[in-house]
């Protein structure tokens, strides 16, 4: 609707961490993956494990920041961002390509996982799923993601969240190199 | 509630605004070909370690009296290196970290919910072994 161009990340960056130092003042903190563990203890699963028996009312907050994510997304990709797509380097595009992901220069995310076609592809299913799990057993190991380790902890300039940090690019360009060129092709 | 909720939107509309939800771009980091999404992180962190400095200097605090709370994260390497792999394998897979996890929701891309639905295994089964993995 607004049709605005996608923001630079000397914007995005200073915005993100505007939004970590707004929720310190009003005594929160920002960590997104702590909201799963707080998910599956609504569900039940501190009959499960000690791990999900805590108070998840006095976490309740940032699931309310959940809630206002989801509302951003639709907001800025329904009625503020131009539709078309994502300016990439053209070596990205050329990889993806000789990975059979032939809309890299002409959408935001592949069909083939994100689009509508995906639910009737089990390859794309099972690459979803399993690509979640992945995600949330790993960011509770590491007791925080992007959010709380590579923003909240390196700006708290802490060695563990350094760490994590280094683990997410070991994990992700292991993938990345010699996973996805095998997986892809084959979704 | 209103004001963590107004919080959340704009990390949304930034996250999407962005393009950081964008599987393509998640790709593209990883393949080192674009600045992009090492811009974001960085300047992020960047201006995160300005404000640390400056509330450290000054002794700032929440507007309830109490010390800014600032996660201090255990010493140890284990679990960081560790569990930090297995999600960069997530991230690379599904292009999402949890945050872009239900931001990409929000903006439509509806085949999501299975990685959200993964990702609350990946947690349930993190909880159940959890005593034996190393830390």
């Amino acid at each position: 609707m607004l049709n605005m161009s996608p923001w630079p990340w000397y914007v995005a960056g200073p915005v993100i961490a505007a939004v970590m130092v707004a929720l310190l003042l009003v005594g929160r903190r920002f960590g997104l993956s702590s909201n799963l563990r707080t998910m599956c203890t609504i569900a039940g699963a501190g009959k499960l494990s000690d791990y999900f028996r805590f108070d998840w009312k006095a976490q309740s907050w940032n699931l309310m920041f959940v809630l206002g994510t989801i509302a951003g997304g639709a907001i800025a990709r329904f009625l503020m961002l131009s539709p078309g797509p994502v300016d990439l380097n053209p070596d990205t595009v050329e990889t993806l390509k000789s990975m059979h992901i032939e809309d890299a220069d002409s959408a935001f995310a592949p069909a083939v996982l994100f689009g509508p076609e995906a639910w009737s592809n089990p390859m794309a299913v099972l690459a979803l799923l399993l690509g979640g799990v992945l995600v949330g057993f790993g960011t509770r190991w590491a007791n925080g993601c992007t959010s709380g380790h590579a923003i909240s902890g390196l700006s708290a300039l802490q060695w563990p969240s350094l760490i994590a940090v280094v683990g997410f690019f070991i994990g992700g360009l292991a993938v990345s190199h010699f996973v996805l060129p095998i997986l892809l092709p084959a979704l | 509630m209103f004001r963590i909720l107004l919080l959340g939107i704009v990390f949304g509309i930034t996250l999407t605004m962005g393009e950081i939800i964008s599987w393509f771009r998640i790709q593209e980091m990883f393949l080192f070909d674009s600045f992009h999404m090492y811009g974001v992180i960085g300047g992020a962190m960047a201006c995160g370690i300005g404000f640390n400095l400056l509330a450290r200097r000054f002794d700032w605090h929440s507007e309830t009296g109490k010390p800014l709370d600032i996660h201090l994260y255990e010493i140890g390497w284990k679990r960081y290196l560790l569990g930090g792999a297995v999600f960069g394998m997530g991230w690379a897979i599904t292009g999402a970290c949890p945050g872009p996890l239900f931001i990409t929701l929000g903006a439509g891309y509806w085949p999501i919910v299975l990685a959200i639905f993964g990702a609350l295994c990946g947690t349930l089964l993190y909880g159940i072994v959890q005593r034996h993995l190393p830390h």
